[in-house]
């Protein structure tokens, strides 16, 4: 048992940074992510924790140095959000095939133009090809324990890729909630330290890091670098297994919320699922059978799991919380790859939601319900939920 | 009876909506509730419109949309009354507490509300205590007396919790007194 706390979800990420006491952090603060470093910034002022703190200029500049501190053999951890993430981008695409296992905390929020600080996932789904392991939370409980797993999955040496972790700018970030933290002995034996074995200071094993490769060998290394991220389920698995021993939770790489005998299925990320959960639970009280299938790990994306828990599915809609402008929605896009090979393949509608922050309710998504069991769909068009006429 | 019960504080940024959502989820939270608490941000600068949410259950809050139909809506200030609809999805039986002087025909006009409306000077009194106009604590003390929704004790030992290291024990001692203040001097 751990003592349960009424914080927020970026003092649930920031608790998790507590715990793993990270040899680095380096950030550029950002709305809604802000909230993460300024409470980590107490713990390094108070002495809590032995993280060298690096205040920079800008994110471009705070990835750089998490890259740096990480290539030296350093545990560095960063956050953002958006902007930062897009100003960061450069390097944060270089940092899987320089094979860094960075652990970032990304606090999703909508993508200028027009300028926006409220939630979206239009920052994530810009970055989703680039190779960073990709990690969706619900609640504040589930972005502190998502954090521990992220470590100790980007550092197995089987995998030695970053991970993004994602919450809900402001629905999550900056809400109340009640999170349970566990023991601190028992966490930080789980999160270990990390293994010295490719930093670049190990002077007795001198090594190079990013050189150049031209098309002799290019091609090789980014094939390797997606055998990597094919063990991540495996990986994934076992650390969850690790973790359940001290949390008593599951970590699969979805949630399937009373889909069993359901004749419709939503599909809809991070905070929103909760929403969805809410709008299950009303449905079904009037005997209708619906349920959610609430993605976390989306990269990889475990694209069999999905297919064998859709099988038997008549209908699923998918929402979006970003666009994918002039081709189908990202998340959409996915399921809809994942059940091509099912022989009798579901209907499926593709929404969008709550762009920019528009909130998304309960009687909306039962609405959605409502519209999949009806079999009025339009799978050529996607449909827009709670959008002004 | 609803399984969540809802409370929505309006006010101006700077006036503590946030703070008081926040104090009264985690007093509830001390009594062993589930609870969500979370503000509705803009582009926040001081006298902005503001709006806070407090959810409270007994069984895990799962959704995480804003407060549309509240038991209780609190109005830190009248003013906000002229520009926001602060009795939106408030039914007839529910209640709204205003920080007011006196419940004139023009703050009742104001409200746009059929139900019992309720009245604390909880500017007044954070004057006359604390010498700052922070009417979130008497409010909430104003609330504890018509619903009982939380303890006063779990209101008290959050307050401290949150205040003491920051403002010291006298100013803590203020703000219990403003909160027993709003409790006892809540009218109609």
């Amino acid at each position: 048992m751990g003592v349960r706390k009424a914080i927020t979800g970026a003092q649930a990420a920031a608790e998790a940074m507590r715990q793993i006491n990270p040899d680095v952090v380096v950030a550029y603060p950002i709305t809604p992510q802000t909230p993460i470093v300024e409470e980590f910034a107490k713990y390094v002022a108070d002495g809590i924790v032995d993280t060298e703190m690096v205040p920079v200029e800008s994110e471009h500049s705070a990835m750089s140095a998490t890259v740096g501190a990480e290539t030296a053999g350093a545990r560095a951890m960063s956050a953002t959000s958006s902007q930062g993430l897009a100003l960061m981008w450069e390097v944060v695409a270089a940092t899987p095939g320089l094979r860094l296992p960075i652990v970032m905390s990304l606090v999703n929020r909508a993508l200028s133009a027009p300028i926006n600080i409220h939630c979206d996932h239009s920052d994530v789904m810009g970055v989703t090809t680039v190779g960073w392991i990709q990690i969706f939370s619900e609640n504040a409980q589930e972005v502190y324990e998502n954090t521990l797993l992220a470590i100790r999955v980007a550092e197995d040496n089987r995998v030695q890729l970053p991970v993004m972790v994602n919450q809900d700018g402001f629905i999550t970030s900056h809400a109340v909630e009640p999170v349970e933290i566990f023991d601190d002995a028992l966490v930080q034996k789980f999160v270990g330290v990390r293994s010295l074995d490719r930093a670049l200071l190990d002077v007795e094993h001198a090594k190079s890091v990013g050189p150049l490769v031209l098309p002799n060998y290019y091609f090789e290394f980014k094939r390797a670098q997606e055998e990597a991220m094919s063990k991540v389920f495996e990986v994934y698995h076992e650390v969850g297994t690790e973790l359940s021993a001290i949390t008593g939770k599951q970590y699969p790489f979805f949630e399937a919320y009373r889909i069993d005998d359901a004749e419709a299925v939503v599909v809809v990320l991070n905070s929103a699922a909760g929403t969805a959960k809410a709008a299950v639970d009303a449905m079904r009280a009037q005997g209708k059978k619906v349920g959610l299938l609430k993605p976390i790990l989306f990269r990889p994306f475990p694209y069999a799991e999905v297919r064998e828990a859709l099988k038997d599915i008549p209908v699923i809609g998918v929402l979006d919380r970003s666009m994918d402008f002039g081709a189908c929605a990202p998340v959409y896009s996915e399921f809809r790859n994942a059940l091509w090979e099912l022989e009798r393949r579901p209907a499926m509608q593709s929404y969008i939601y709550g762009l920019g922050g528009r909130d998304i309710m309960t009687t909306e998504i039962e609405a959605v319900f409502e519209e999949l069991l009806s079999g009025k769909l339009d799978p050529e068009h996607q449909r827009y939920i709670g959008l002004r006429g | 009876m609803k399984e969540v019960y809802e409370v929505r504080m309006h006010g101006r940024a700077g006036q503590g909506a946030k703070s008081g959502s926040q104090l009264l989820a985690e007093a509830a939270f001390k009594e062993g509730k589930y609870i969500q608490s979370f503000p509705e941000y803009g582009s926040e600068r001081r006298g902005a419109p503001t709006v806070s949410y407090t959810k409270i259950a007994d069984k895990v809050l799962k959704s995480h949309e804003p407060i549309v139909t509240p038991d209780v809506v609190m109005v830190l200030d009248f003013g906000i009354m002229r520009s926001v609809l602060v009795a939106a999805g408030l039914p007839d039986t529910g209640i709204l507490i205003v920080n007011t002087k006196v419940c004139s025909a023009e703050i009742k006009k104001l409200a746009q509300f059929n139900g019992t409306l309720y009245g604390v000077d909880a500017t007044g009194i954070s004057l006359e205590l604390l010498g700052m106009d922070t009417p979130n604590v008497p409010m909430l003390g104003a609330l504890v007396k018509l619903t009982g929704v939380v303890k006063m004790e779990s209101l008290e030992d959050v307050l401290r919790a949150h205040f003491l290291s920051k403002i010291g024990e006298e100013k803590v001692q203020k703000n219990i007194s403003m909160l027993h203040r709003g409790y006892e001097e809540v009218f109609k």
